[in-house]
């Protein structure tokens, strides 16, 4: 039985039908990509997973529908979605934002060892862990942003575009992080238009293309498809 | 419902006011006449607030500072208050054109809490200024008098009051259809629209400011002279309110609404004094205000609309007549093919440390279709920011037909020629095809505040539709042009804002991800148009996502990427260079 | 004006200012969680020291009658929107909150009054009574509409004043009142006439802002307050419910506005609908302070408290008119001073 799996699942906001009849799942620990241009519909097919968003179709985690559960609901079963838009606490300190991290955990005795391993996970967290988060470079924000989810101890990690607006460099270092987290035993559902980093780091891929799902199958066969390259950039081979 | 049917509705309506007062008992009269003083306030508001969209708490004070005026001018001066009307409208417009002055640059909430402090500093100056009464009050106001006719009856001054109600209805009506009166039901719709239509958006709200302070004024000169006596109380804060919950439960998108929104105020006030007392003996006066704030309260919570509205959509609407055809406006002188049109030179912009745009120079020639591209978060929104003047640059030069326009306001670019459509389509979802089209013809058109209330401008706007009505036309949306924008699937309403940018006849046209969200064959169609344009000269700079959608419709493309320009070159040079594929496709890891 | 003058003006006028404070805390508090600028928190504070008022007599105060309807207004409230959103499963701890707790402060104070209970019992007892009103108003008035804008909300915001002030009058009657001094002793500093009470006033708001920086700074649910204050969404994703925040924001301005409210009581006398001009002066100082920024709006209230004995004593006719005067340039500066965020207007 999958993690997660959307059946039909279809999200429509200001009239526009963002996504429409989407199925995918994620495996426990596997990690799974869903790549597409930009305004496929991926940061919303995210949000309305997540709750942020409504969608018709069904959305079931560890086989029980998530159907009429809020946000915090989500949250509380071990879902953490890690938004485009990373949403840090920008006035907070950086271990107040991490330790915001792990609001929705009952039992508090392992939040001061998750810390711990943050910091050792990112050494400049542990560095800055005074300066207000909003004070952060790029780059030091996706790890903050990163780092606060995973102080949650979720069972499915949701990313968005974890690589956007970072230099290559530190696009690196956050697939690597990603990919460590198979052996933490972490799903993760990966959006991400940078497809080929997202592609090598992931087990599954799908991808979207307005609002549909166009493609699907093995990471290392859909790296090597010529038709991905032209959904990108245009040029006529797929159609 | 066709137009005669409207005139016969409208005519029956005066006709019934007119004969009211010969077959309704006197206090009825008398509740009447305060509908007509409020109504006025309210119909103020309906324009500040319903049209134009700023919340003002502080109505009553404008109300309190004429009837003062008027008080002062005939119970304490001895003089006509038809002096006193002068005084109270001078005095009242003064005084909100420099509240205005001052204010109306305060943006969202703030100005919302300006229009509360001026309303309690004024409210507590009224019984603290010597000679004007006090805390008692200012007795022995004289009535109105035309000539020897002294209106000291309720049913004297009726006539006047409903009269008065009834121009300005006519004299609004007329000033919201006319080029003056788009550009403030466009406001609603954000500074960053109407600036970019060539319309200053601080001239409107001031402009409906004044207005509606006018109306105050004549509400608080009749109110004086009705009731002969004023105190401080009408006029502080909690009237204020009540003038406000008048324009909202009315409704306070149609004019209509501030009248029928004071008939129900009084007339539950009326109710509640009568029965209150019987539910509750001796608590009355405090259930009062009680009841009329959770009444207040359910409505904002549950409706919002106002009743006007609700009602309004049972009724049949109106056909308009399609315009006719009409002289054409005026034309700008368009560049000869190839001349230079914009030049950017190292434009640069950060925001704190990040450095969205980096010394980025490109060049735009008369006539061509350029694409600016590159992957999400590159700086292109940035950079189209940058040329219609929503930001600024922090270094650098942007030259447009031969004049720098780094430092202009949105308007002046507007007005320069820059014509832009929106990512998030911004149109008036509950104005017409039509007057959208319309909006963008502004500054091709001169009539202001006078000739559009008194229909001096009907030539010119005839004109005005014509040319829209060929906008709508061109772009393939003709057939219904009085359907409401809101109506319109993502794809067409695309399509009408670049009709709405068309129509304001520009030098350069700014696209900003016209193909974002659209379906395949949205895209196709909106492909066509392009190529349409194209092929009639329009010089057009493409901000685009969509690679495929760019390939086959530009001639050069501008690639950003982390801010800085990645390349330039033809469509086919740029597909294969792997720098732009690895900016599309990300580098291995 | 002499020096001695103006020493007794400032004090009198750090004073108010401290009361100020702690009404302007609450507001800012509030503003920043659910975004409604709420005006009715100077209503609190006049309950409160009517609250106080009536017990000192020995008679059961109108707090009991307003609490209780509340209380029912907003189980029921409550019930039919947990019924709605077939979540009948929460309705028992809901109602705990919403109708116990209120009931049970109620019947604590009617148990209380006989036994003639002294001053500090007292005080508490009236924080007790005070305290439910807010979070029951949020829960009838403003979680309905949580997500309207912020224009919207400071209209039910005005509108929820003058039905309080109504209210006020209904369960507490037209009289003025004045408690008990808090103390009667005296100084005399540099020559100049200190009363106790002033001491005790100005060190109320500086132990309470302390009492609340500990809060935020080092309680979880402080730091998720903060943390809702800062990005809804970005704590939504944490798994802190905004309706929590907002319900335990209530809460604490609620403290704050009572606190206030016991401390103003001896020295003035304190009428149903004397929380209005209370409640707005704090507000001008909230604003001071960017309605963002703690230290700010602290600084900002007492500016408003001495500007405001000055004022009087040049013209104490106009001092209102000066206080809300200033309003406009302190907001022509925080607007130029705040980002441009652009709140399209509902249709």
């Amino acid at each position: 039985m999958a993690l997660l799996s959307l059946r039909n699942v279809s999200v429509s906001y200001d009239k526009v039908e963002a996504v429409r009849g989407v199925s995918l799942d994620v495996e426990a620990g596997q990690i799974v990509s869903v790549i597409g241009p930009n305004g496929a519909g991926k940061t919303t097919m995210m949000l309305a997973t997540m709750g942020l968003l409504p969608l018709t179709g069904e959305v079931t985690f560890e086989g029980a529908s998530l159907a009429g559960l809020d946000v915090e609901d989500r949250v509380e079963r071990g879902i953490c979605l890690v938004p485009e838009k990373r949403e840090l606490f920008s006035d907070l300190s950086v271990a107040d934002n991490l330790i915001l991290g792990s609001y929705s955990l009952k039992d508090r005795s392992g939040v001061d060892a998750a810390l711990a391993q943050v910091y050792e996970r990112f050494p400049r967290l542990r560095e800055r862990r005074r300066q207000a988060a909003g004070t952060l470079s790029g780059g030091e924000r996706q790890m903050l942003a990163l780092g606060r989810a995973l102080m949650a101890k979720p069972k499915l990690l949701i990313l968005d575009e974890p690589s956007l607006g970072l230099a290559p460099l530190i696009v690196r270092e956050i697939f690597r992080t990603i990919a460590s987290l198979r052996a933490l035993g972490v799903s993760v559902l990966l959006v991400e238009q940078n497809a080929r980093a997202a592609l090598e780091t992931a087990d599954y891929g799908y991808v979207l293309e307005t609002g549909e799902i166009v493609q699907e199958g093995l990471a290392d066969s859909l790296i090597h498809d010529p038709k991905l390259i032209a959904a990108y950039l245009g040029g006529g081979e797929s159609r | 419902m066709t137009r005669a049917q409207l005139a016969a509705v409208k005519i029956v309506a005066v006709l019934a006011l007119a004969a009211a007062p010969f077959l309704v008992s006197p206090f009825s009269v008398t509740l009447l006449n305060y509908i007509g003083i409020y109504s006025l306030v309210a119909i103020g508001l309906v324009l500040l607030t319903g049209v134009v969209g700023i919340i003002s708490f502080g109505q009553a004070a404008f109300v309190g500072i004429a009837a003062y005026a008027t008080g002062w001018v005939s119970a304490i001066q001895g003089q006509s208050p038809w002096l006193g009307l002068l005084l109270a409208i001078v005095l009242t417009c003064a005084i909100a054109a420099v509240l205005g002055l001052v204010t109306l640059r305060l943006q969202g909430h703030f100005l919302s809490l300006s229009t509360i402090a001026w309303g309690l500093a004024i409210g507590f100056l009224f019984g603290n200024i010597d000679g004007l009464g006090g805390f008692n009050g200012l007795s022995n106001i004289p009535p109105i008098a035309i000539g020897n006719y002294v209106l000291s009856e309720g049913r004297q001054i009726y006539y006047l009051i409903w009269a008065t109600v009834i121009v300005v209805l006519f004299l609004l009506h007329n000033l919201l259809n006319s080029r003056l009166g788009r550009a403030m039901r466009a406001m609603r719709g954000g500074k960053t629209l109407v600036e970019s239509l060539g319309v200053s958006a601080y001239w409107v709200n001031l402009t409906a400011f004044v207005i509606a302070a006018f109306l105050a004024a004549l509400s608080g000169w009749f109110y004086a002279h009705l009731s002969r006596f004023i105190s401080p109380t009408p006029f502080e804060p909690l009237a204020g309110i009540e003038y406000l919950m008048m324009a909202m439960i009315g409704g306070a998108t149609s004019l209509l609404g501030g009248i029928v929104g004071a008939a129900v105020i009084i007339f539950l006030k009326n109710a509640v004094q009568d029965y209150l007392p019987l539910i509750a003996k001796g608590a009355s006066g405090q259930l009062e205000i009680v009841a009329f704030a959770s009444i207040f309260i359910l409505f904002l919570q549950r409706a919002r609309q106002g009743i006007v509205p609700f009602l309004t959509r049972f009724l049949p609407r109106t056909q308009p007549q399609r315009p006719e055809a009409a002289a054409a406006l005026p034309l700008r002188k368009q560049p000869a093919p190839g001349e230079i049109l914009l030049k950017v030179e190292q434009a640069e912009r950060r925001f704190g440390g990040l450095v969205a745009v980096n010394k980025v120079s490109f060049e735009v020639r008369a006539g061509e279709i350029l694409g600016l591209i590159g992957p999400n978060g590159a700086g292109k929104s940035t950079m189209f920011n940058l040329l219609t003047g929503a930001l600024r640059c922090n270094g650098g030069s942007i030259v447009f037909a031969g004049r720098n326009i780094e430092r202009l306001s949105q308007a002046t670019i507007a007005r320069a020629g820059v014509a832009r459509t929106f990512q998030h389509v911004k149109l008036r979802p509950r104005m017409t095809l039509l007057d959208n089209v319309l909006l963008g013809a502004y500054p091709r058109t001169r009539s202001g505040l006078f000739s559009g209330a008194l229909r001096l401008d009907r030539q010119e706007e005839a004109r005005a539709r014509a040319e829209a009505m060929r906008q709508l036309e061109r772009i393939g949306l003709g057939d219904n042009p009085f359907e409401l924008a809101g109506n319109l699937p993502l794809g067409n309403q695309r399509l009408l804002e670049i009709a709405r940018a068309l129509a304001a006849d520009p030098l350069l046209l700014v696209l900003d991800e016209p193909a974002a969200g659209l379906r395949r064959n949205e895209k196709q169609k909106l492909a066509e148009l392009l190529a349409n344009l194209r092929r009639e000269h329009v010089t057009i700079l493409l901000v685009e996502h969509d690679m495929e959608f760019v390939m086959n419709l530009v001639d050069r493309i501008v690639v950003m990427d982390f801010g800085v320009k990645l390349c330039e070159g033809d469509p086919a040079a740029i597909r294969n260079d792997p720098r732009v594929q690895e900016a599309y496709l990300g580098s291995t890891v | 004006m002499t020096s001695d003058i103006a020493a007794i003006l400032a004090l009198d006028g750090i004073a108010t200012g401290a009361i100020y404070v702690l009404v302007a805390v609450g507001t800012v508090l509030i503003f920043t969680v659910t975004r409604v600028m709420f005006i009715p928190f100077g209503d609190i504070a006049a309950f409160t020291a009517l609250t106080l008022a009536a017990l000192e007599t020995g008679q059961l105060p109108g707090t009991v009658g307003l609490v209780l309807v509340l209380a029912v207004l907003a189980s029921l409230v409550e019930v039919w929107s947990l019924a709605r959103a077939g979540k009948a499963r929460q309705i028992p701890k809901a109602l705990v909150f919403y109708l116990l707790l209120p009931v049970l402060i109620v019947l604590l104070a009617r148990l209380a009054l006989p036994l003639t209970p002294s001053m500090p019992v007292r005080i508490l007892l009236a924080l007790l009574l005070v305290m439910p009103i807010s979070p029951l108003l949020d829960r009838i008035v403003f979680r309905p509409i949580a997500d309207a804008s912020v224009l919207l909300l400071l209209i039910v915001s005005m509108a929820l004043h003058f039905a309080l002030v109504g209210l006020g009058l209904l369960f507490f009657g037209p009289e003025g009142v004045r408690t008990q001094p808090l103390t009667n002793a005296a100084f005399e500093i540099f020559g100049v006439h200190v009363g106790g009470q002033t001491i005790l006033i100005v060190l109320a708001s500086i132990v309470f802002s302390g009492l609340l920086y500990l809060f935020f700074g080092f309680t979880l649910t402080g730091k998720a307050l903060r943390a809702t204050a800062v990005n809804r969404t970005g704590a939504r994703l944490m798994g802190i419910r905004p309706a929590r925040s907002g319900a335990i924001a209530y809460l604490v301005g609620s403290l704050m506005a009572g606190v206030s409210g016991i401390l103003v009581a001896p020295v003035n006398t304190i009428f149903y609908d004397s929380g209005f001009l209370l409640g707005l002066k704090a507000f001008v100082g909230a604003i001071i302070g960017g309605l963002a920024s703690y230290p700010g709006t602290a600084i900002g209230a007492v500016f408003v408290g001495v500007l405001e004995s000055f004022a009087s004593f040049e013209s104490s006719a106009l001092k209102e008119v000066i206080v809300f005067s200033l309003l406009i340039p302190i907001l022509i500066w925080r607007s130029i001073a705040s980002p441009h965020i652009e709140e399209e207007v509902e249709e």
